[in-house]
């Protein structure tokens, strides 16, 4: 071991001596740029990927269902698990005590001066949820006199 | 007498090696959390409470189509009927929705349904009996069918 590291820098030495310079600067500023760059946008998309996202619900896939269009206007979302609870503030509440935190948003657009007839549901229901669950959140909303959802799937082209 | 000799400028070589490492770190934690999730799309309804239960408010030139889903017991598809007559799949739904919407011309946009689904059956049926009945693409091309969904009450449990 000892021989041969002793060899080494010995005949680096030599190189050295013989070929002229001994050290080449690299212009380290493209790689930089370049991985500024990339650190840039992995952050863009882990933001924008874990907005709303829980893994708890597997949407059902549509060729239809059209990306959203800028941001919607005082979104609530309501995420109906497959065993027929509404994920709300990261605990499951039943589909039949989903009245109370509807009622807590309804006051929270009101007292913004918004007008809950503008703000969107946006109803991610896990494809295996009972559609009868989901028209009962759905109804629960109406009487809040919310009107406009949003069904959301996933983006699937055939 | 001769010229004082000028001092030359010394360079400080910045030590890149720190800030490179802390770089490479950041990518690769980055890398690793980054979970790629397929894009999300939304199917936009609008339902005033009142308007669910069958009473269309406006004036319709076109009478409603109404779509049945039945489920089986494990909630999975047993049927699909439009207007009391029995449909196939979905693929003959989307059909004849397009069939009724090329009849009514202009009125189209005005052609409202109604989803009538039993209260076990599975999400995924609905989101694809909206899919088929509010648009088809052809030739790479979306046309837009019907716009106007609505939900009748939830039949029994």
């Amino acid at each position: 071991m000892d021989v041969a590291a002793g060899w080494d820098e010995d005949d680096a030495t030599v190189t050295r001596k013989t070929t002229g310079p001994a050290t080449v600067e690299n212009d380290m500023t493209p790689m930089i740029d370049v991985t500024f760059q990339l650190i840039t946008f992995f952050m863009f998309v882990l933001n924008f990927s874990e907005a709303e996202q829980d893994e708890r619900i597997q949407l059902p896939a549509s060729q239809l269902a059209k990306p959203a269009e800028g941001v919607l206007e005082t979104p609530i979302t309501m995420q109906l698990t497959a065993t027929g609870g509404v994920l709300y503030a990261g605990e499951i509440v039943p589909v039949d005590q989903i009245t109370t935190p509807l009622r807590r948003e309804r006051e929270i657009i009101v007292a913004a001066g918004k007008d809950p007839k503008q703000a969107t549901v946006i109803v991610r229901a896990d494809g295996r949820a009972s559609t009868g669950d989901v028209q009962q959140v759905i109804r629960a909303c109406q009487e809040e006199g919310f009107e406009r959802f949003a069904l959301r799937a996933h983006y699937e082209p055939e | 007498m001769p010229a004082l000799p000028r001092r030359r400028l010394e360079k400080v070589a910045i030590n890149m090696t720190p800030m490179i490492d802390v770089v490479f770190q950041l990518m690769i934690f980055f890398m690793l959390t980054l979970n790629i999730i397929a894009p999300e799309g939304d199917f936009d309804i609008r339902m005033p409470l009142g308007k669910s239960a069958g009473q269309p408010t406006e004036d319709l030139q076109v009478p409603p189509i109404k779509v049945r889903l039945d489920a089986q017991p494990d909630g999975s598809l047993a049927g699909i009927s439009m207007n009391g007559e029995p449909v196939a799949d979905f693929n003959d739904l989307r059909r004849r929705v397009a069939g009724i919407v090329d009849a009514s011309g202009a009125a189209a946009d005005d052609i409202e349904l109604e989803l009538d689904c039993a209260y076990d059956l599975d999400y995924a049926n609905v989101i694809s009996a909206i899919t088929a009945v509010s648009g088809r693409i052809d030739d790479g091309r979306l046309i837009e069918m019907i716009k106007k969904i609505t939900f009748a009450p939830p039949s029994a449990e």
